[in-house]
């Protein structure tokens, strides 16, 4: 097949939460920008998005008020990607891409200057930041300990209302769990059906039907992230209004609605903002071609077409995103070999304890990156001037157990395009 | 509480034990500190020996081998797969040692014959082409947990009952007998008294530590053994290097994997061994030698067990303890400086020699209770019983496909393991007076043996076990916890790759999610 070749300013490399929040950031810019990447990754997002959770990690101390964590973090960890950021740029980035989901009909909610504490289905309890719309009353329950009826449904694997209630009990007696048959199904469930079949009315009259003769004396009706797919505002509404009592979603095990929902929300939103989308896709090879532009095959299986660009954001995710790829004895940066900050050897790598409180060496193992998110070999000194990295792929990091993943995506990847702005600025004035 | 004999240790040979005194119209009791084949019973290769090993250092062993392996593919086949095997040397492996191989086998009564190199290399693609000799043996593969699961199971049969999670903590012993043995339940904390006409020191590894209790001392050395499994199944056959014994020499088959091993590594005590990345990168690439694809292939897990080897504690030093003599110890209590007249101590010896090693206990318990029953575990056939058969590779998914109802929600993916297994194996715990945590009922399935390596599993199972009644309180995320701790111990090691990536996302969902690593902070507060 005859390649085709597609010029642009920027190549967004990634379509996880680093590399959506990337395309926003270079739309609203003005960056005339195309994105790469598999967007099934993003369904692996939970719900909650968190800045930042736990603060000193080995200590396993949860951090109240996110925004001096980080102030914090950054004094004691100054290598860490947050360090590179000003606060008041972290708190930009995160309220715009907060407007932007609020604007896409998929509200999120914050309590300012607190971290908010989640619920989940292990029936254990998380600290976060923002959480979808469809979560928001559950915080708010938990924290008053208020007679609540946890709803479980027959045929959903992995998510047991008795498990829940059991397991927090000490924390929250009030909680009633329950299980029914989901309206119109049997055999197995999957959310993602559930949820789709929630955004019809008729769904949710017979859900609000089931539920109501077990409501008693409860204030609160809890169910798992299954309260619609493109419809969760108005399906929340139905279901408030039918019980007469707040509703809110638990996050279920991943891959999980919550995550469906944002790419399909990105998915829809970000072409008609000016990003040109490379989606299913994928870079196949890289080449630094005349006048240091990136020259990037890029196809499914092979290359269908080149893209050559001014200058590359490379937001490609860990080793679960193929960002990263570690062998018997290294770990490799996937699409530039670019050197990767790692652990002397494999014995390093991972502690015996699977929940070691320091956790794990590896997972702080990255691309090491500049003031201005542009990647560096092991003596500091920036490689290219036009390749930037952001997200979970960043060096001195542990988002899985520092609870900082989507702030870390969110924050470096604004921070990435307003440093390859001002690099396209700096070549070529506007 | 009160039986004719204790016995203390629920691996095979424990497990034995209990069937053939049980065979024999002996009333029994098993105490076992953790769960079934908690030591080396579960931490092997799974090979009934042909015997071939061993002609070399240890020709006594050899024959027992060669004797017990024709005895168990007749009387416990559904434990047994008759895969054959083969014995092959590589370019530069001791050309002695090849020339003497049959010669050897011949004195030991075991059946050899050499095999064109053209036609091993047909018979097992795999085999690297370095290949420079090939014998061909009785080697077949041997499952474990089946064997231990079907002989308790036929144990309780005839009045046999097993207490798990029940740590033996001391004994009173009087005039020259164990009166009783005190004995704590690990879930409840609860301190019990057992009295008993013989005790039987069946603890394997742990037996040293039990003997001390009563006053009684074993020099024992402790020689760790890690093996690997892999994803797929490498070979038709076990293979084994003809060489001396020595590590990563033997590749064995089992259902739709195989497992490559061991090595043998001193250690100071037979509690919290891991499988160590040196000795797994050691075995990949010793395993290489033979079968070039184990360089390359993927590996689900990594096990290791400790071999309880008597003799040589008080010597101390070096020394090769391969050299050790694989034969089993039984120890009368009563002649030794001790003097305890109802004590026997049995350990030592392999897989394949288990049934003999009970054989040889029971005689001596009889002797001592004054029953004439002889043995019948070398003529009675082992019932094939509900307990073991969820263990088997590929019969959970079988039976799934043909038969399952709209409603039996696969808890396992990966294993193909559904909701109506799950509750076979609940009431087969329960039956045994027994708690059905994750880790039972993924000792008893193949759950968590898959590739996702109890990522999606865990909490599946824990919220069935929940929904069923099985599990109550907030005993789920410490269950879940000890569960994944326990997979992890053998995904460590063997972290990179694809392998990585799924750890990654494991990680992600149940500590990035499920914060189950926050859950035991005293005064998880916000």
């Amino acid at each position: 097949m005859k390649e085709k070749e597609i010029a642009c300013d920027l190549v967004i490399i990634g379509t996880g939460m680093a590399g959506m929040a990337a395309a926003l950031f270079a739309a609203r810019r003005g960056l005339d920008a195309v994105q790469v990447g598999i967007t099934g990754e993003l369904g692996f997002a939970s719900g909650p998005l968190d800045l930042l959770g736990v603060h000193p990690v080995a200590e396993g101390r949860m951090v109240g008020d996110p925004w001096q964590g980080i102030a914090r973090l950054c004094r004691d960890e100054p290598l860490h990607p947050y360090a590179k950021l000003e606060i008041a740029t972290i708190r930009r980035a995160m309220e715009d891409f907060l407007a932007f989901l609020q604007t896409g009909g998929y509200p999120h909610v914050t309590l300012g200057a607190r971290n908010q504490m989640l619920v989940t289905a292990a029936g254990t309890r998380k600290p976060t930041y923002a959480v979808p719309h469809t979560m928001q009353h559950g915080p708010t329950a938990l924290a008053h300990q208020a007679p609540c009826l946890l709803v479980g449904f027959e045929g959903l694997k992995g998510f047991s209302a008795r498990q829940i209630a059991l397991s927090l009990e000490r924390h929250w007696p009030d909680l009633r769990p329950v299980r029914l048959p989901f309206p119109d199904a049997q055999g197995e469930l999957y959310t993602e059906h559930m949820a789709r079949s929630l955004d019809a009315a008729e769904t949710r009259q017979k859900l609000v039907d089931a539920i109501r003769p077990h409501l008693g004396d409860a204030q609160y009706v809890g169910l798992p992230a299954v309260l619609g797919f493109y419809r969760t505002e108005r399906v929340l509404a139905d279901l408030q209004q039918g019980l007469g009592v707040p509703v809110f979603e638990i996050p279920t095990m991943l891959p999980a609605v919550t995550g469906v929902r944002l790419r399909e929300l990105f998915e829809q939103r970000l072409p008609a903002m000016g990003i040109r989308p490379l989606w299913q896709q994928r870079v196949l090879g890289v080449q630094r071609v005349n006048g240091g532009r990136w020259s990037l095959a890029v196809g499914y299986t092979e290359a269908e077409r080149l893209v050559v660009a001014r200058s590359v954001l490379l937001c490609s995710g860990r080793f679960f995103g193929k960002g990263l790829h570690a062998r018997r004895h290294a770990i490799q940066e996937t699409i530039f070999d670019l050197p990767v900050v790692q652990p002397v050897d494999r014995e390093a790598w991972h502690h015996k304890d699977l929940l070691d409180p320091q956790g794990h060496p590896i997972n702080r193992a990255g691309v090491a990156v500049d003031e201005n998110f542009r990647p560096v070999d092991h003596q500091g000194n920036t490689l290219f001037p036009n390749l930037f990295a952001a997200g979970s792929l960043l060096a001195y990091q542990d988002w899985m157990r520092q609870k900082c993943g989507s702030g870390l995506a969110v924050a470096t990847a604004c921070g990435a395009v307003n440093s390859c702005a001002d690099f396209l600025k700096q070549v070529a004035p506007a | 509480m009160q039986t004719q004999v204790l016995i203390i240790g629920a691996g095979v040979t424990g497990a034995g034990l209990a069937r053939d005194l049980g065979l024999r119209g002996v009333q029994t009791v098993i105490v076992e500190k953790r769960d079934v084949n908690n030591g080396a019973s579960g931490g092997n290769h799974g090979l009934l020996h042909s015997g071939a090993r061993y002609i070399a250092s240890d020709p006594a062993s050899a024959a027992e081998c060669h004797q017990e392996n024709q005895l168990l593919k007749r009387l416990a086949p559904h434990c047994v797969e008759t895969t054959g095997g083969l014995f092959v040397a590589m370019a530069g492996d001791d050309e002695q040692y090849i020339a003497d191989f049959a010669d050897r086998c011949r004195r030991c009564r075991i059946d050899t014959a050499p095999v064109d190199l053209k036609e091993a290399r047909e018979q097992e693609p795999a085999l690297s082409d370095r290949l420079i000799a090939a014998f061909s043996v009785d080697d077949a593969t041997i499952d474990p947990f089946k064997l231990s699961l079907d002989n308790l199971a036929d144990a309780r049969q005839h009045g046999g009952q097993l207490l798990r999670y029940s740590k033996v903590i001391g004994f009173e012993i009087e005039d020259g007998r164990i009166r009783a043995t005190r004995v704590r339940d690990d879930l409840t904390g609860r301190e019990h008294r057992i009295e008993a006409e013989v005790v039987v020191n069946a603890a394997g590894a742990w037996a040293g530590e039990i003997a001390t209790l009563a006053g009684a001392e074993l020099s024992m050395r402790y020689s760790k053994g890690t093996l690997l499994v892999t994803q797929s199944r490498m070979s038709h056959r076990v293979i084994n290097r003809l060489r001396k014994a020595t590590d990563a020499d033997i590749l064995v088959p089992g259902g739709t994997v195989s497992i490559l091993g061991t090595t043998s590594e001193r250690v100071d005590s037979p509690d919290v061994i891991y499988p160590e990345i040196h000795e797994v990168d050691h075995i990949i690439d010793e395993g290489a030698v033979m079968v070039p694809a184990l360089a390359d292939t993927r590996y689900i897990r990594a096990y290791c067990g400790v071999r309880p080897l008597i003799g040589g504690g008080a010597q101390g030093g070096g020394g090769d303890d391969r050299a050790v003599s694989r034969g089993f110890a039984l120890i009368d209590h009563g002649g030794r400086p001790e003097k305890i007249a109802n004590f026997v101590t049995i350990t030592g010896g392999k897989l394949t020699t288990y049934r003999l090693m009970a054989e040889k206990t029971a005689d001596l318990v009889c002797r001592r209770l004054g029953v004439a029953a002889p043995c019948r575990t070398h003529t009675e056939p082992l019932p094939n019983t509900v307990d073991a058969r969820w263990t088997e590779p590929g019969l959970a998914p079988n039976t799934w496909l043909r038969t399952h109802a709209a409603d039996d929600l696969l808890i396992c993916e990966c294993e193909m393991v559904p909701q109506s297994v799950v509750e076979e194996i609940v009431a087969s715990i329960k039956q045994q007076a027994g708690r059905p945590g994750l880790k039972a009922i993924g000792l008893r399935s193949r759950i968590g043996k898959g590739p996702c390596q109890g990522t999606f599993c865990s909490q599946r199972l824990a919220a069935h076990l929940y929904d069923r009644q099985h599990l109550s309180n907030h005993q789920g995320v410490e269950e879940l916890r000890a569960f994944l701790s326990e997979r992890w111990r053998g995904q460590q090691p063997l972290l990179w790759d694809t392998s990585l990536a799924q750890a990654e996302l494991l990680e992600a969902m149940h500590c990035g999610l499920f914060c189950l690593e926050l859950e035991e902070k005293k005064g998880f507060r916000f």
